[in-house]
């Protein structure tokens, strides 16, 4: 007997599929068939997603031929000569890789960055409410701000960011030839060796810099630099985004929310968990015989982790499918589990809590341009989204 | 109550000074947890639950009492 196609698009923008759901409830370890026709495992309870991320015996190297791509075709082999990136690595290599960057995003560093983001999102609103109305704004706001962040984080020229952006867009995208993001990672390996190496003859003061200094090889800098900039615009500019809508479609809370900035964190944290964007992201590819909720995986198999799924069950959240802003749950899985959790993640808070207090207060009129129904939500990509939210305001 | 903090096994996401940064901090030369008060009153066992109920490397233990 063939297992079930797993669904991968959302029906729903703010709720996992009916079949996630359902496997969660019939145990949460469930047989499933990927979109390249390979079965695999899928996961959909938190307890069980945080054991295998927990858990050595799972390795996250997306080159494993095993690994549980959703892509309809295997991904492409990795080049020759290009270094693993930190989200692929295992013991014991990982544990050094990542320790070399930390310091980067500690929450006091992060917080001494609060007021530049501060200015980068004023500027951007500004901008915007000199532009024409309505706006786009993942243009002008989502994707604008956190790539500036990350731009002056890594000392990138943020007039690159079109390149860089398109790119990535590719890159996430599920119907993406293998060949052409292959060619595209290509694409951003090159540039930003060049800007590595520039960095090499003229260090500036900057993350990708300061590693150099350390004495971190060009390879093993160009890979940071490549997962850091790739996985600190998109991610965050979804989230951005997904957030001003869900807000604006609840005047009541919102105007409960914007009236104490101090109730803003639990927010963010809420909607991070309502919204589980990168819900495919903690997959897994068994290198052991393990059990695993009553189940034996056996070595070589994949394990797609529903990590939405997972942050919708209401024995772990009660009332999970309903926003509750002031929830002040942080125990979900919007930045994965284990020593692969965020390493951005107190920069994505600091971000999301600057952009929807300071849009609200300086824009209080703002509002959809169209019927939140004729939104194009990111069903075709690997990390939830919205490709463009039209929005106006009045003068 | 006792904390015992595990550096070893720490990755820096910096849950535990979110939930607790009276207890909690992350050195600044490299990001590793460390503790500001081994032995914090009662009073802390809710927020230090939290930092180890978080904690993505599961390297924070309570021994209470």
């Amino acid at each position: 007997m063939t297992a079930p196609a797993l669904q991968i698009a959302r029906e729903c923008p703010y709720a996992p599929p009916a079949q996630h759901v359902e496997m969660r409830e019939n145990g949460g370890v469930s047989r499933v068939r990927l979109p390249s026709g390979k079965e695999a495992w899928a996961v959909s309870r938190l307890d069980l997603i945080r054991e295998m991320l927990s858990d050595p015996r799972f390795s996250s190297d997306r080159d494993n031929p095993d690994y549980p791509a959703l892509t309809t075709e295997p991904p492409p082999p990795p080049s020759a000569g290009s270094r693993k990136l930190l989200i692929q690595l295992d013991p014991p290599d990982h544990a050094p890789a990542r320790r070399a960057v930390i310091s980067e995003f500690t929450i006091r560093r992060m917080a001494a960055l609060k007021p530049r983001i501060q200015e980068i999102v004023d500027e951007r609103i500004d901008a915007m409410l000199a532009g024409p109305r309505p706006a786009d704004l993942v243009e002008a706001l989502s994707l604008a701000v956190p790539s500036l962040v990350i731009c002056e984080l890594l000392g990138v020229p943020y007039t690159d960011h079109e390149f860089f952006q398109t790119r990535t867009a590719a890159i996430l995208h599920r119907d993406t030839p293998p060949r052409e993001r292959g060619a595209t990672y290509a694409a951003l390996r090159a540039y930003l060796t060049e800007l590595v190496c520039g960095k090499v003859r003229e260090p500036g003061d900057d993350v990708l810099s300061r590693q150099l200094a350390a004495g971190a090889d060009t390879e093993d800098v160009v890979a940071l630099a490549l997962l850091l900039l790739v996985a600190g615009h998109e991610t965050t500019a979804n989230m951005i985004s997904l957030g001003v809508l869900t807000l604006l479609e609840r005047p009541e809370r919102l105007a409960w929310l914007i009236a104490d900035p101090a109730r803003m964190p639990e927010a963010v944290e809420e909607l991070l968990r309502y919204f589980t964007i990168v819900e495919y992201g903690n997959s897994r590819v068994a290198t052991a015989d393990v059990e695993l909720g009553g189940v034996l995986i056996r070595a070589g198999e994949g394990v797609v982790s529903l990590s939405n799924t997972a942050d919708h069950d209401p024995e772990v959240f009660p009332d999970a499918d309903e926003l509750k802003l002031d929830r002040g749950a942080r125990n979900h899985l919007a930045f994965g589990f284990g020593p692969h959790q965020c390493l951005g993640q107190n920069l994505a808070r600091a971000e999301l809590d600057v952009v929807f207090t300071t849009l609200f207060r300086r824009v209080p009129t703002l509002r959809l341009a169209v019927p939140a129904d004729e939104l194009p939500f990111k069903s075709d990509a690997t990390i939830y989204g919205i490709h463009r939210l039209p929005v106006t305001w009045d003068e | 109550m006792k904390i015992l903090l595990d550096e070893e096994k720490c990755v820096g996401a910096g849950q535990c000074v979110l939930a607790a940064d009276d207890v909690f901090d992350q050195r600044d030369s490299d990001g590793i947890a460390v503790l500001l008060d081994e032995n914090p009153g009662e009073e802390r066992l809710g927020a230090v639950e939290t930092a180890a109920q978080l904690c993505p490397a599961q390297a924070i233990r309570i021994e209470k009492g």
